[in-house]
């Protein structure tokens, strides 16, 4: 048997356009591996977020658009193994997968993991209280109405201000349950206007600068206790749900060698989506939580052209330098430059996070110089471009600061 | 739901154990062994609903037990019981050993009192070590590290499946097992009766195995009450599974007179844990855990293993133990009322509760009884929940995998359903299955854990019905 090409993990947006990209350019043999039963990845659970206008001229909703990628992904000419869930990523390329049969090892040329982002559950959130049923996140939420026609709770209090807490807010109400109120530690919406009217417009409290300090419950939670400007509000409920917050869904990388990025919580990766082991190649949003559908598959296609072209016979480049940055910027994506190669395709530009919201300077130093900046007010969890430059390849160190305004 | 369904049978146990931990379990299958009609009684939904289900999953060997102590005998016996049985059972056994680390002159100076005394509890397995010494076996350990006694024989279980184990063989042998049943008093004549919001239940003999209700259950039997609990709370962290190459052994504090201390331990599950907090409280029902105190854990955690700190959270818990005014064991007999109270259980249950039920047996056999030992023991095979031995996952043609996080197969959820004693609530659920105890806490797979469990559980992990 002829060895795979590449291997692609995960059948969400990017992993599906990778591996049609890598197909468009001639590369022979791509295998798809998704551990759910259909391919779409988190689309499939989002009934509210209209995907498919950018890739494919018009809107699919929900499993609608995962149906859309198996159908593109066929034509394509991919082998597409579902059912299967990578247990380890070996240094040589090779994987452990377990699969309905069972146990099997498979090897690549290359691996291109691509198994997208969720959002942080109550504990790793370090959230105080009990801890009874109806504390759950968005996504599952969203997979208890999708799969199951199902409801966790009628009257939960929901925590974030994210788009995707907005989301939850129409998934509760077009499934028979009213939100309580809304709880952002934050002193502002994360989610931008109109987005963030939402909850004024359904008439939900909205509590700005607000903590969770309790929750309460038995069986199921009873009540959410929050703290606000020194006092304490006690709000009854059912449920708790967890929005937000994303963090890419990088175990693999991390059972490895745990070498994940501080900033993006997902593997480093250079320029061309490639990772520090040069076999190994990351797109979609586990290179940094969260972006749209629609941006996953573009980065999803960059990154499998970016692959194509490295099985075509270009070398992995030198030893790559880290792109570094100071607070309150949380991460910068790619986090790796790799000199030698030059920018082919894959990540053209600089992708940026701020861990809160800040007034002053965001710089980009190359080896000290500064060669570009920006000033302006900063907001968390919103996507902040920076031109990736040619002379970022020849340079020893890149970094990212910022002055910040009194 | 008041049915007397004992009463109307009109049969009289020999043995009612009241209480389904660790203890009541391992009691309900020795008496069940030895021959004796048993029953036993749980509050909760499911077993395992009390401190049981919120421990380090240590099994000790008493090193640092007071010596002379009920503790020290009936942790070494549970020891050699549960080694000995293991293999039969399919439990697992972790042996990562353990160090006791000292991270100052002061601390240091101690190491070798608790080594003598570790000798003098007939513990063999010990070393003194350098800190050098100690961080080449175990590198993430922080370089301040003074030395270390290393203790061979503390290995790491699956606190959950054991019990669970011994309870099944007890019913493969005819004990019955009833949940969500609550003692409301007793009343001894001769013989127990035992009111309870299933109905009266008779029984000759009582064990008394309520845990941090251990006090309260002797009052409701009108005993007369021997001691009282005081809740102990304990939280604890687990990181994630990537923690564990860094955490191959037990990190065990030097311990003080109060507590054992705040260990950072592998689990059998492949996470590391760190914990337990020693917290005294005065409710017995709730066990929160607290923003700040969890931050001190991974303080705590980062500071005697830096590279913890890197590692992100799986899960959080916390349990209730059931300390009573005095630090040994407290096992109260009385013997014209057939009853036998086993309290103050305090961290060394899951060790010990294999020989706390041999202790309970030899006590037993001065009340008089005639049992006849069952001709032949039904062999029980757990079903592996532990890293390091085969998983279901591994196995050809296993199906599909619910829970990816833990690798959990959907035949190994439709089995912890199903058998003699199925899951009643979700936590029993994740105690014998692992699913949604993963990094993603559910994320993926309790939509699909809802729809395969609904109509099974007592509290349902779906609502039904519209908002009123």
């Amino acid at each position: 048997m002829s060895l795979t090409d590449v291997i692609v993990i995960g059948g969400g947006p990017a992993g599906v356009a990778a591996a049609i990209e890598l197909r468009r350019r001639g590369i022979n043999k791509v295998t798809l591996l998704e551990r759910d039963l259909a391919l779409g990845g988190a689309t499939r659970h989002c009934s509210h977020s209209p995907f498919g206008m950018r890739e494919f001229g018009r809107i699919y909703l929900g499993a609608a658009y995962g149906r859309r990628l198996a159908a593109e992904a066929a034509v394509a000419g991919i082998e597409i193994r579902t059912g299967h869930s990578v247990a380890r990523l070996g240094d040589d390329a090779s994987l452990l997968v377990s699969h309905p049969g069972g146990l099997e090892t498979l090897r690549a040329r290359r691996i291109l993991v691509a198994t997208g982002a969720r959002e942080k559950p109550r504990a790793a959130r370090l959230l105080s209280g009990d801890r009874p049923l109806g504390i759950l996140t968005t996504g599952t939420l969203q997979s208890y109405v999708a799969y199951h026609g199902l409801m966790p709770f009628r009257r939960p209090v929901i925590l974030g201000s994210e788009l995707v807490s907005l989301s939850a807010i129409l998934t509760c109400r077009g499934h028979g349950a009213r939100p309580v109120a809304l709880v952002e530690p934050h002193p502002h919406a994360l989610a931008r206007a109109p987005f963030s009217w939402l909850p004024a417009f359904a008439g939900i409290p909205f509590h700005r600068g607000a903590r969770i300090v309790d929750i309460l419950g038995k069986d199921r939670v009873e009540a959410v206790k929050i703290a606000k400007d020194g006092t304490e509000l006690t709000l009854a409920c059912d449920g708790l749900l967890v929005s937000g917050a994303f963090t890419p869904e990088a175990s693999l990388f991390l059972m490895r060698d745990a070498a994940l990025n501080a900033g993006s919580e997902g593997p480093a990766v250079d320029q061309n989506g490639r990772c520090r082991n040069p076999l190994y190649f990351a797109a979609g949003n586990i290179l940094r939580a969260v972006e749209t559908g629609g941006w996953a598959y573009r980065e999803g296609r960059a990154i499998g052209a970016a692959l194509a072209r490295d099985l075509a016979g270009d070398a992995a480049g030198a030893a790559p330098i880290p792109v570094t940055h100071d607070a309150p910027v949380k991460l910068v994506v790619p986090n790796l430059l790799r000199r030698g190669i030059g920018f082919v395709d894959g990540l053209d530009r600089f992708q940026l996070r701020f861990t809160r919201r800040a007034v002053g300077t965001l710089t980009l130093a190359l080896d000290g110089h500064e060669i570009w900046g920006q000033t302006g007010m900063w907001l968390p969890e919103r996507r902040v471009i920076v031109p990736l430059p040619p002379a970022a390849f020849e340079a020893g160190r890149v970094h990212f600061g910022f002055r910040e305004q009194a | 739901m008041n049915r007397p369904v004992r009463q109307r049978t009109g049969e009289i146990f020999d043995v009612a154990i009241i209480g389904g931990g660790v203890v009541g379990c391992a009691v309900a299958r020795r008496f069940a062994l030895a021959g004796a009609r048993v029953v036993l009684l749980e509050k909760g939904a499911d077993i395992l609903s009390g401190a049981s289900k919120a421990n380090s999953a240590i099994l000790h060997t008493g090193f640092d037990a007071p010596p002379g102590s009920l503790e020290l005998d009936l942790v070494k016996a549970g020891r050699a019981e549960y080694l000995a049985i293991r293999d039969s059972l399919n439990l697992p056994l972790v042996e990562t050993g353990a160090f006791v680390c000292a991270w100052n002159a002061d601390e240091a100076a101690r190491l070798e009192g608790i080594e003598a005394k570790g000798r003098d509890n007939g513990i063999e397995e010990m070393r003194l070590l350098s800190g050098a010494a100690a961080r080449a076996a175990v590198p993430a350990l922080g370089d301040h590290l003074v030395a270390a006694l290393e203790v061979t024989g503390e290995h790491v279980i699956d606190p959950w499946s054991a019990p669970l184990a011994y309870l099944t063989q007890a019913m493969a042998l005819g004990a019955e097992v009833m949940r969500a049943c609550e003692l409301r008093a007793g009343n001894f004549d001769g013989i127990w009766w035992l009111d309870t919001n299933q109905g009266e239940i008779r029984a000759r003999s009582v064990v008394n195995a309520a845990g941090i209700h251990g006090d309260t259950v002797d009052e409701r039997l009108g005993l007369q009450r021997p001691f009282t609990i005081r809740p102990r709370k304990g939280q604890f962290v687990v990181f994630d599974k990537a923690a564990a190459r860094l955490v191959p052994k037990i990190i065990l504090p030097v311990p003080n007179e109060v507590t054992k201390g705040i260990v950072i331990c592998p689990t059998a599950f492949g996470n590391v844990l760190v914990g337990p907090t020693a917290e005294e409280q005065e409710d017995r029902t709730r066990a929160t855990v607290e923003q700040p105190v969890l931050e001190m854990l991974l303080a705590h955690a980062a500071k005697l293993m830096p590279a913890l700190a890197r590692m992100p959270v799986t899960a959080l818990y916390a349990g209730l133990r059931p300390a009573t005014e005095e630090k040994d064991y407290r096992v109260i007999v009385r013997t014209e009322q057939r009853a036998i109270t086993l309290g103050g259980i305090r961290s060394t249950g899951l060790s010990s509760a294999l020989g706390l039920a041999q202790h309970a047996l030899k006590i037993h056999e001065g009340f008089g009884s005639a049992w006849q030992a069952p001709a032949s023991i039904p062999a029980i095979a757990m079903p592996n929940l532990a890293e390091t031995r085969e998983r279901d996952w591994q196995r050809p043609s296993h199906g599909e995998i619910v829970c990816h996080c833990e690798m959990v197969t959907k035949r190994e959820i439709e089995a912890a359903l199903a058998g003699p004693l199925p899951a009643a609530d979700f936590g029993g659920l994740r105690r014998r299955t692992r699913a949604g105890m993963g990094r993603c806490q559910g994320f993926y797979c309790n939509a699909n854990l809802a729809a395969l469990t609904a109509g099974k559980f007592t509290a349902s992990l779906a609502v039904t019905g519209k908002d009123e």
